[in-house]
């Protein structure tokens, strides 16, 4: 469920590098206060044990299908929300160079979206309240990795749809992608307990020295995290709203929703209709009538569909093939002289 | 077999980022800045734009022919990766019908305009990115982040977590190989081998974690990693910088497919 550049805005795109180069910024803050040096190169290589076991399939019983372990929920039990964030957003950053899922401007959402939600909601909420020394693994990771796939799959679209770049209505990705979710997020959650449960059963004293570590991090700061998650949720919120705002359908369908109301009594019919002819006069405000006119639905459509008749398509159409054609060709002599020179 | 292929993948990515050519020599900061306005500059398309995608082409073509990197691999790559992205996109063209044009009498609907809009896009930011790690160090990346301001732990991490791939990778690949020489026909795939391999793989890793860690205490590990200091920036990557600039800055605001022509009806 990797975004890919392609279906984001700008706008998107950066809006959520910003939130999520402030996660990382933060993390690294509180992990400097407390961090042991010895946690350094663990996270390195826990990192490259979850990329590892990431490239391992293996078959979901009852359906026959392969999957293979997302990791976000592991880090976190392993390492802590902190220092589980930072390395999970390494593993993504990692995967968006050089395997190139997602895409640079995308991978702002990808730490965002498979990093924080595990991190900073399932971790701290879920997991460490229901996981009490060493009882309810199952119950506690399973939960937990479903919720934070699902929020991560939420956002997913919420992304898609503020990008505006495909036409996927709203509803239809949802009820595509939650389901989905369950489903990952049960084996995720399956496969994590598991996991853990197998380093308890072998080596405990090693799981302890762990999350020891992150156990002192969260009981410092829930409270903390929990007005920082809220603040988060705000600003979002406003700035998820600031695109709607910008997002001319949005707007329009609200307003119709508020004054296209069938509740407006129908004495009231003719002030509307003083109002509209005065509204018409004095062009205030256009676009805010109270029933949109042929003419007018006319207009927006064509503002939302640039006029791309024939002519004008087939126009540039040869100017590019001739941008193209020089593109290529400077390309291939360039080739050929470097192969000359050697 | 994935595992190997990705790892051999990786691998040769690296391999090329050692190259020796102009692109290569060119400082880290310099290609990651001018990647990252090369792809905002093409996301900030509107959705039903295809034409003026064209001249960034320029941007993959001169990395390619500068930096020596292979077309195919560059081809094989982006195949690769498309899948969810196609999946994605073939709503717009189901969706949104409302005709265009007509192309000899073909009707071409919006959908179907906005679908290969994705595409290109999909194709120039995914290219570019690839074409980045292909010609540039990862150490000089990780470098060109430190310089501009990301945490140190974070980068520090990035650097480690590369390190480790290539261990880790072929440390997993002899345990799968291992198990799979031990389980006939479809055995050994359910989730309970899976989850003793990696709880296995995990414990090995932790251990060697401690061991990695004395070692750089012994060398005189302090808490923090120094960096190289790279070379500083030059006239070729001011010149390069310059020039890519005025070039998106030139195809974001300009149609030059509609102007050649209509110089070339005049």
């Amino acid at each position: 469920m990797h975004m890919a550049d392609a279906l984001i805005s700008p706008e998107v795109g950066v809006g959520f590098w910003a939130l999520s180069l402030g996660g990382i910024i933060y993390s690294a803050r509180k992990l400097k206060e407390k961090i042991d040096e010895k946690t350094i190169p663990l996270m390195g290589i826990l990192g490259a044990f979850v990329f590892s076991a990431q490239m391992i399939n293996f078959t979901i019983p009852a359906t026959g299908s392969s999957g293979h372990l997302g990791g976000g929920m592991l880090l976190a039990i392993l390492l802590g929300p902190y220092a589980g964030f930072i390395v999970m957003a390494s593993i993504l950053t990692v995967q968006a160079l050089f395997f190139a899922d997602g895409g640079l401007l995308a991978l702002g959402c990808n730490i965002w979206n498979l990093g924080f939600y595990t991190a900073f909601v399932a971790y701290p909420f879920i997991y460490k309240p229901l996981f009490k020394n060493g009882k309810n693994i199952f119950l506690a990771t399973i939960l937990s990795a479903i919720l934070g796939l699902q929020m991560g799959a939420f956002s997913v679209v919420l992304q898609t749809y503020f990008s505006g770049v495909t036409e996927l209505p709203f509803t239809t990705f949802l009820m595509l992608m939650q389901p989905i979710h369950l489903a990952i997020g049960i084996v995720e959650g399956i496969v994590t307990a598991g996991i853990i449960r197998y380093l308890i059963q072998i080596r405990p004293e090693l799981f302890e020295s762990l999350s020891g570590n992150g156990e002192a991090l969260v009981s410092l700061n829930l409270k903390k995290v929990t007005v920082t998650l809220l603040l988060l949720t705000v600003l979002t919120g406003g700035f998820l709203s600031w695109f709607a705002s910008t997002h001319p359908d949005g707007l329009e369908w609200s307003i119709e929703k508020i004054y296209g109301k069938p509740e407006i009594p129908e004495k009231d019919h003719k002030i509307t209709e003083f109002l509209k002819n005065l509204q018409e006069k004095i062009a205030f405000l256009p676009d805010y009538s109270f029933k949109k006119s042929n003419k007018e639905q006319e207009k927006e459509e064509a503002e939302k569909y640039p006029n791309l008749d024939a002519g004008t398509t087939f126009s540039g159409l040869i100017g590019s093939a001739i941008v193209l054609a020089v593109i290529f060709s400077t390309g291939f002599l360039i080739k050929t002289l470097k192969r000359r020179k050697n | 077999m994935r595992f190997d292929e990705e790892f051999f993948n990786l691998g040769y990515i690296d391999k090329l980022a050692y190259q020796n050519t102009f692109i290569h020599r060119l400082d880290a900061r310099i290609k990651v800045l001018i990647s990252v306005l090369f792809v905002i500059s093409v996301v900030s398309f509107p959705k039903y734009e295809i034409l003026r995608l064209m001249p960034y082409f320029l941007f993959p073509v001169i990395f390619i022919a500068l930096g020596d990197i292979p077309v195919g691999f560059l081809a094989k790559r982006v195949l690769i990766v498309s899948g969810f992205i196609f999946f994605i996109a073939l709503f717009n063209p189901i969706i949104d019908r409302k005709v265009a044009f007509y192309f000899f009498n073909i009707p071409v609907s919006y959908g179907l305009i906005s679908f290969f809009s994705i595409f290109i896009k999909f194709f120039l930011t995914i290219s570019i990115l690839i074409l980045l790690v292909a010609t540039t160090s990862f150490s000089g990346i990780c470098y060109a982040l430190r310089y501009f301001r990301v945490p140190e732990i974070f980068v520090n991490q990035l650097l480690f977590l590369y390190r480790y791939i290539f261990v880790l990778f072929e440390e997993t690949m002899r345990m799968v190989r291992a198990k799979e020489l031990r389980s006939f026909g479809n055995k050994g795939g359910d989730i309970k081998s899976f989850i003793k391999l990696t709880g296995n793989l995990l414990i090995k890793s932790i251990e060697r974690a401690e061991r990695i860690y004395y070692a750089m205490l012994s060398r005189g590990f302090v808490g923090s990693m120094p960096y190289l200091r790279k070379k500083r920036i030059d006239i070729y990557d001011i010149s390069f910088f310059a020039i890519s600039f005025v070039f998106l800055v030139f195809f974001r605001f300009t149609n030059i497919s509609t102007a050649i022509e209509n110089f070339i009806k005049r």
